[in-house]
């Protein structure tokens, strides 16, 4: 019986059930995120090595033939993605193997993840083969041992690690994981409001589509008799009916959708189409909610007609929108998040969900005042253009239908806006100002193995890098009070001046450094006629000279001050005989050249696999938070694609119920130009108030959310500007997209469609 | 139409002389076809010897016309059933324009012409009607209805006719 | 009588289906011509030609000696707008405006200011009987009165031409009557031509002529047929 409308009515039925399928495909999706993460994060555990940092401290029980030596590279990267990088060496036959890895690489070989693979086998290989020695390939990393499918991840045998120097692995899995913040999980679960209400909303709207047709076809089923409580059941059944529908056509969306999701690399993370696999639980929610959604708002809709046998007639339009009861939503959110003003950060219970049943609430009131809003403002607008004119009339006729229209945007944008607010007034939470001047240089490498000496030659030759200054370090004790101890550093007058304030320099001068505050633990500045021992045996005596001066040391590149320090010119000193010394090169590249970073790692790799290479930046956000916020953006960004589209399918559908009404009036003459405009107006009027009240709505619930933290209120107009500017480009899409279909309808010889 | 019957009922509202009744006749139901005067009283004197009216005065004057005629019972009872029963629906079975329809297509004329030719003359009647309804008070807009859905009930039966002339010129003809 | 819109050899086809196949017919200035025929007999396609709605894939129509079928899209809506009015059978009032509005909606669209609109609009309410109505909208009144509207707005900005495609299809006879009268009427007392396309003889006598579309060509009943 439902779905026994003839032609029109499956068309209808499956434009319903496609638009709530993505809704519920989005649904589905969101509710399988987490759990995809989580995986992700499972595999990231599972293959740091148990008990992380145990390097063998000499007298240790000699290593058995179970033990496997690694070092992990936590720098690696290629170009912005990180690369999951390990050095390898089996101790014995019985070492570790991580998951994912079938044999241990020996040296001279390198098991890599599929996505390495291809990136070795593309043009673009040679920037990061070098890294590998030359090893060959002996294998790849499975599924098991990838945080995802698109992870850049290698083992590499090497027989340079030694026990003394690298951790010793027994077994692999270590559940260290990291705890989100209070902070961090107000904006998870803020976000997660403000990216599924909207489709919340987007499912609502979805509903109604075709409902006059479907109000038309109930009156033809009490002709034949059927009373009120039948036609409502049979409305109810069609919901019903269209709701399963779109059940399996968001199951079909979901499963395809998660076969696309592993070709995706976003920030680093890549995931299995396995991976995404909503749980049962909230997959049970879903299935359960939107049936019921879809039968709610068809029955709150049906409360506005009465279904005669000869036709329909609208309850609305004479009663007056009352305001009370539209304000009780957003009061009742309020209520629910004043409660917890300044209570975030120090909380220690669970008040996530009266969080998000406080904003819930609250960006549902848009959606109840926003009818009111329209009907307020349309009222009142007299006389205009002929275009203007069949605008306002049509709202006036029947603002609830414009309002259903923009509800979607207006909840995404005051959503995006409270959002934002909460970011920006807690970013300071996140961010940290490295203190980097990436005007100095905008590579640093360190060797933090082995000599550094042969580094800054290296680095120099390579191509892109334009200009290179270095300083080595070693340390000193006192010879005569060997607890004390100072740090030793060696480079040239440039080199030096990185890190020191320095008014004149030439080969053969020494300076000491001392921080202005107290010298902390053993650390000392050394004075002129001090001597000191040197080298990796502490043996190599060495008079400190009198010609020592004293300068203020300065941050480095990278932002880090040295400190106390005793600041040596080759000149001075014959530090051949240092013994091995730490190498640090701040390195500056042809910005044209962004790959001359590759060529770094790659002859960086070259001296010493561990050498640490690292881009600067100003500031350094935590991976996470940043995360966060790229999600959101992403989200919001599809969401109001989504909302769009549902847009589009109501006023395509609007516009092929007014078909024939169009057809005549360009019969009679009607400048197309005058209809396109109607129908501009016709939308860009709500779209405006809708706009309005969410901007409104979304400073509401910034303020609030600002208040949960205890941050002072500050709005960011940009943000703002750019969320709107956001909502009104999808909204001009959408409307632009809306004309060729109404250019096709409002070809005269549309008339003959009767 | 019955004219005895006719003047049954006009005598019944109020006895008449016999040019009264012929007026009376005339401006309500003859419109386009005054009552001859010898129809006037070969009726009358039919109705008198049938007793259904009988002559209620004779003034003084020249001629016949001067009698005075009123309704008798008898007469009233007989204007009671005529109204009281139902017309027997006329069945234009032996329809003049089917008849030269076939003919025409038997002696292999053009039968559409005959049609078309007789179509354009009942749309000319009706045309006309229309007009005259147009300036006549109610009584005259229901007579020239009258005429007209007539008239629209033969153009159909001619615009059916048309449409399916190519099958009844083969049946007439195989009959033939 | 000078002849005001002129059709000759108009050809059209839907897909494989002709709907018209040489049509001619001419209208003269005033002249109230019922064009009748069968449902599915290219009537209405042959009124869409007329009035440069469709534009036919070979023959000619001039308004005036000017051609129809050679002018751009732009000039045919404008001479639609400008010179001919029309009536459909039903759901050509705009629901939103009221019937007022509805009435003063052409002479709007030609950029009559709308205090002066809607003074002419209520002025051809009150010519076809419809003044009661003026504040409704359509989606109020009854079919015979929305119709008496819709003739309204099709004389209001003073055309040459009525295009009536079956203006009393959806009406009972009464209702009808009255709407072909008023129409009739007020398209005499304007000396506008109309084109009446209807199937109903009756309808159509309230023209000064008839002709009948046959198979995609327009008979004159009165002789051979033209075309």
């Amino acid at each position: 019986m439902a779905i026994a409308g003839g032609r029109d009515g499956w068309t209808r039925a499956l434009l319903a059930a496609v638009a709530m399928g993505i809704g519920v495909a989005a649904l589905l999706i969101a509710t399988a995120v987490p759990g995809a993460l989580d995986s992700r994060q499972d595999r990231i555990d599972a293959r740091r090595p148990a008990s992380s940092g145990d390097i063998r401290a000499p007298g240790d029980a000699p290593a058995a033939a179970n033990t496997l030596l690694m070092t992990e590279l936590f720098d690696a990267a290629f170009r912005d993605q990180a690369v999951y990088a390990a050095l390898v060496r089996a101790v014995g036959p019985d070492a570790p193997l991580p998951p994912g890895v079938t044999r241990l690489p020996q040296p001279g070989e390198v098991i890599v993840s599929p996505a390495l693979r291809d990136l070795l086998a593309s043009k673009d290989g040679d920037l990061f083969a070098p890294r590998l020695e030359g090893a060959r390939i002996a294998g790849t990393i499975g599924p098991a041992g990838l945080a995802g499918p698109g992870e850049l991840a290698y083992y590499l045998g090497t027989d340079k690690l030694t026990l003394d120097n690298d951790q010793a692995v027994t077994a692999f899995g270590d559940t260290n994981t990291a705890e989100f913040s209070p902070i961090l999980a107000l904006l998870i679960v803020v976000i997660s409001v403000v990216l599924l209400l909207p489709i919340a909303v987007l499912i609502g709207t979805a509903v109604r589509f075709g409902g006059e047709r479907r109000d038309r076809r109930l009156a033809a089923l009490r002709l034949v008799g059927a009373d009120e409580r039948m036609t409502r059941r049979v409305a109810a059944g069609e919901a019903l009916a269209t709701a399963l529908l779109s059940l399996a056509a968001g199951a079909v969306f979901f499963l395809l959708g998660r076969q696309v999701v592993p070709l995706f690399t976003l920030w680093d993370v890549s995931l299995n189409a396995g991976d995404l696999s909503p749980s049962p639980l909230l997959a049970l929610a879903v299935a359960l909610a939107v049936p019921a959604l879809a039968v709610a708002v068809t029955m709150v809709a049906m409360r506005g007609v009465v279904v005669e046998p000869l036709g329909v007639t609208r309850r609305a339009g004479t009663t007056r929108r009352r305001l009370w009861w539209r304000l009780i939503l957003p009061l009742a959110g309020l209520a629910a998040l004043y409660p917890l003003f300044g209570d975030i950060r120090s909380s220690t219970v669970d008040n996530r969900y009266q969080i998000a049943a406080g904003a819930i609430l609250l960006l549902f009131g848009a959606v109840a005042l926003l009818p009111w809003v329209i009907d307020l403002v349309v009222r009142r607008i007299r006389g205009g253009a002929v275009p203007w004119q069949l605008a306002v009339r049509r709202l006036q006729q029947d603002s609830a239908t414009s309002a259903r229209m923009v509800n979607g945007v207006a909840v995404a944008v005051a959503g995006t806006i409270g959002l934002q607010m909460l970011f920006a007034g807690v970013e300071g939470d996140f961010r940290t100002d490295t203190g980097a001047d990436t005007s100095r240089a905008d590579i640093i490498a360190q060797s933090t193995n082995g000599d550094g000496r042969e580094l800054p030659r290296r680095l120099r030759a390579v191509p892109g890098v334009t200009s290179v200054a270095s300083i080595l370090q070693t340390t000193a004790i006192k010879a005569d009070k060997p607890e004390l101890f100072t740090l030793v550093f060696v480079a040239d007058c440039a080199g030096l001046a990185e890190a020191l304030v320095l008014e004149r320099c030439a080969d053969g001068d020494v300076f000491v450094a001392k921080p202005s505050g107290n010298v902390l633990g053993p650390y000392y500045a050394a004075a002129p006629g001090d001597q000191i021992l040197l080298g990796a045996d502490k043996q190599l005596a060495w008079t400190v000279p009198a010609h020592l001066r004293e300068v203020p040391g300065r941050s480095d590149p990278g932002g880090f001050n040295r400190g106390t320090g005793l600041f040596i010119t080759p000149g001075a000193v014959d530090t051949s005989r240092f013994g091995p010394l730490e190498g640090w090169v701040s390195l500056r590249t042809d910005p044209a050249d962004p790959d001359a970073i590759e060529r770094v790692r790659n002859a960086a790799a070259a001296v010493d696999q561990r050498t640490f290479v690292y881009r600067l930046s100003r500031v350094d956000e935590a991976n996470r938070f940043v995360n966060v916020r790229r999600g959101l953006y992403i989200g919001a960004l599809v969401t109001l694609l989504l909302v769009g589209a549902s847009l589009l399918v109501g006023l395509l559908e609007h516009l092929r119920e007014r078909r024939r009404l169009l057809a005549i009036l360009v019969a009679m003459g009607t400048r197309r130009g005058t209809l396109l405009w109607s129908v501009v107006w016709q939308t860009v009027v709500p779209v405006v108030l809708g706009l309005a009240l969410a901007v409104g709505f979304g400073l509401t619930l910034g303020a609030v959310l600002l208040r949960l933290v205890t941050v002072p209120i500050a709005v960011n107009w940009a943000v703002v500007g750019l969320s709107v500017a956001l909502a009104a480009a999808v909204m001009t899409v959408v409307t632009l997209l809306s004309l060729p279909p109404l250019w096709r309808l409002t070809r005269p010889d549309g008339l003959r469609a009767e | 139409m019955s004219i005895g019957q006719t003047f049954l009922g006009l005598l019944e509202s109020s006895p008449r002389h016999g040019y009264d009744l012929k007026r009376a006749y005339d401006e309500r139901f003859g419109r386009t076809r005054p009552l001859p005067y010898g129809q006037v009283y070969a009726t009358l004197s039919r109705l008198l010897k049938s007793g259904l009216v009988e002559v209620d005065s004779v003034e003084p004057g020249e001629g016949p016309e001067r009698k005075r005629y009123a309704i008798t019972e008898a007469g009233v009872t007989d204007v009671d059933r005529w109204l009281s029963h139902a017309e027997k629906p006329e069945p234009y079975l032996q329809s003049v324009l089917y008849t030269k329809v076939v003919l025409a297509l038997l002696t292999d004329r053009p039968a559409a012409d005959l049609l078309d030719t007789q179509t354009a003359e009942h749309l000319r009647l009706m045309r006309e009607l229309t007009r005259r309804k147009d300036g006549g008070d109610l009584a005259e807009q229901l007579i020239c209805d009258h005429a007209l859905f007539h008239l629209e009930a033969d153009l159909r039966w001619l615009e059916l006719t048309a449409a399916r002339l190519d099958e009844l010129a083969r049946e007439v003809r195989s009959h033939g | 009588m000078a002849k005001l819109l002129v059709a000759d050899g108009l050809r059209k086809a839907f897909g494989q289906t002709p709907a018209l196949d040489g049509a001619s017919i001419s209208v003269g200035a005033g002249e109230i011509v019922a064009v009748m025929g069968p449902s599915g007999s290219g009537k209405s396609t042959l009124l869409h030609c007329l009035a440069g709605i469709t534009q036919p894939d070979a023959g000619k129509v001039r308004y005036e000696g000017r051609k129809l079928t050679e002018m751009t899209d732009r000039e045919r809506s404008a001479l639609r707008r400008g010179k001919f009015g029309f009536v459909f059978q039903f759901g050509q009032l705009v629901p939103e405006l009221t019937c007022l509005e509805n009435v003063a909606l052409p002479l709007r669209m030609d950029r009559v200011r709308r205090r002066e609109a809607e003074r002419r609009a209520t002025e051809w309410l009150e010519r076809l009987e419809v003044t009661d109505v003026a504040g409704k909208r359509p989606g109020e009144v009854s079919g015979g009165q929305g119709q008496r509207v819709a003739v309204a707005r099709a004389l209001v900005a003073n055309p040459r031409v009525i295009f009536a495609d079956e203006p009393t299809g959806a009406l009972d006879s009464l209702n009808g009557e009255r709407v072909m009268r008023l129409l009739t009427q007020s398209a005499r007392e304007s000396h506008a031509a109309v084109v009446l396309v209807t199937h109903e003889a009756r309808v159509a006598s309230y023209s000064d002529r008839e002709v009948v579309v046959r198979d995609g060509r327009v008979r004159d009943l009165t002789g051979a047929s033209r075309g």
